[in-house]
């Protein structure tokens, strides 16, 4: 037991400290090119979803209920084979941010959809009948009264997509779970286990707690203002 | 020319069918008042006019064009605006907000303009210190008058009110309907109001429309509703309404 925390140990992290950064790096740009790709067909799903024309409807639900029914790594190793056995291999991290953020994608979407039902259908009416356009419409009247609905499942979601780029591991990816592991297993590196898992986590709550807390302040300042609003009202 | 023509609509939900052709021409600078009981298809007849209900057969006619759902947007942007019964302001966007988002994003004002057209509808509906407020802040009266003055500022020559003071507590009705006549004498503005409240219909209305089960059972002045209706079931709703 002695030997898990020993100086050596710390001294080997400390040695390849450029191994973790590296996964730490590339972890980030996985996840960061996710999010915006998952923000992306969350949107145009989850206006589908919510939308009148049934058959954009059905195309939002069929992508959702395949997304949200299988497993993320399935789905992340059916894209770099399939890719891979065509010939048209596109790299680890790519693929990676492509089936992270059709992963997500599903779940932003059905926080879209949410969103937008959760807005009275006399908003929709009101801005029909002055004239706009659907996207007019969405986009200065609908949207921003889903922000204090959507934002704390979104957050949620990006920082669940975070964690998820572990998943890497299994297509021989370079994000930090995987870096970590081949460490902690290498013949020259091999054995400084606890250091070394200890490092990773805190990397990754570096990434997330931050996102975590900025989601709680803008939500409490959203309620607040709401209060505020009340307590006018009542004077 | 008359400036909205309903022709032969009908209106079905699923198997209800709420509107049973019902044709009706309203013309410029009218002040219309439709009356009826509840669930006769009044607010399903005004809606039809901006299409918030497509007419399931039948043509709605605005200013000579007929309305489809192509150009609807178009039509309404130009000719027509909407006081609702649950006054429908953005609550996210301020009262001047409200007023100038319309006219700056559709009608190409520059905020400037559109602001001091927001003003001075404030001012029409004595509301101008309320300008930096958001509307869950105001009380109902006060948040139709702002719905009022939304629809103003938009400039279309046709106002819809739909049932504008059924969703207003009692001492703030009057507050609206107030507004609601200055606006009556302005000419060139052509209304269409539901509404129960009879006094308002008996002061400005120049024809009262009487719906009943999706039909128009019988129109004329107020004075011919107010004295000798022909229906017996006009005669039978006016003694119950009017206290």
């Amino acid at each position: 037991m002695s030997g898990l925390f020993s100086a050596a140990s710390w001294e080997t992290v400390w040695k390849y400290r450029s191994t973790f950064l590296l996964g730490f790096g590339n972890t980030l740009l996985t996840a960061a090119l996710g999010i915006l790709l998952a923000l992306a067909l969350g949107a145009v799903f989850g206006l589908m979803a919510a939308g009148d024309k049934p058959v954009l409807r059905a195309v939002a639900r069929v992508y959702v209920e395949f997304i949200q029914n299988t497993p993320v790594l399935l789905q992340l190793c059916f894209i770099y084979y399939a890719l891979a056995f065509s010939g048209h291999s596109i790299g680890i991290i790519p693929t990676g941010i492509i089936a992270l953020g059709i992963y997500h994608g599903a779940y932003m979407s059905e926080v879209f959809r949410a969103g937008i039902e959760a807005v009275p259908k006399g908003q929709f009416e009101a801005a029909r009948s002055q004239g706009f356009t659907y996207f007019e419409e969405m986009w200065y009247i609908i949207l921003p009264q889903t922000i204090k609905i959507i934002l704390p499942p979104m957050v949620n979601q990006i920082v669940n997509l975070m964690k998820n780029t572990s998943c890497l591991y299994l297509i021989g990816g370079s994000d930090l779970i995987s870096l970590t592991y081949s460490f902690v297993t290498g013949a020259t590196t091999g054995g400084a286990y606890a250091p070394a898992y200890l490092v990773c986590g805190a990397l990754f709550f570096l990434m997330c707690y931050p996102l975590s807390r900025l989601a709680g302040s803008w939500e409490k300042q959203l309620k607040r203002r709401e209060a505020m609003t009340a307590a006018v009202r009542t004077k | 020319m008359a400036m909205i023509k309903l022709e032969n609509i009908n209106k079905n939900f699923g198997d209800l069918h709420v509107l049973k052709n019902v044709n009706l021409e309203v013309q410029e600078g009218e002040k219309l008042v439709i009356i009826g009981p509840s669930g006769s298809g009044k607010s399903t007849t005004v809606r039809c006019m901006n299409f918030l209900e497509v007419p399931t057969s039948g043509r709605v006619l605005i200013d000579g064009q007929e309305m489809t759902e192509k150009n609807q947007r178009r039509i309404v942007r130009e000719k027509i605006s909407m006081v609702f019964q649950q006054f429908n302001l953005y609550p996210h966007l301020t009262v001047l907000r409200n007023l100038t988002l319309a006219p700056t994003k559709l009608h190409g004002m520059s905020e400037q303009e559109a602001e001091d057209l927001a003003y001075h509808y404030l001012d029409v509906v004595g509301l101008r210190d309320k300008a930096h407020v958001y509307p869950p802040a105001l009380s109902g009266g006060q948040q139709q008058r702002i719905a009022i003055a939304r629809a103003l500022c938009c400039k279309t020559p046709i106002i819809l009110f739909d049932e504008p003071t059924s969703a207003l507590d009692p001492e703030t009705i009057q507050e609206v309907l107030d507004v609601m006549v200055r606006l009556a004498h302005e000419n060139n503005i052509t209304m269409v109001v539901v509404t129960h409240e009879m006094g308002f219909a008996r002061q400005v209305a120049d024809r009262i429309v009487f719906m009943e089960d999706g039909r128009i059972i019988e129109e004329g002045t107020p004075e011919h509703f107010f004295t000798s209706p022909d229906s017996p079931r006009v005669k039978e709703f006016l003694g119950k309404i009017i206290r």
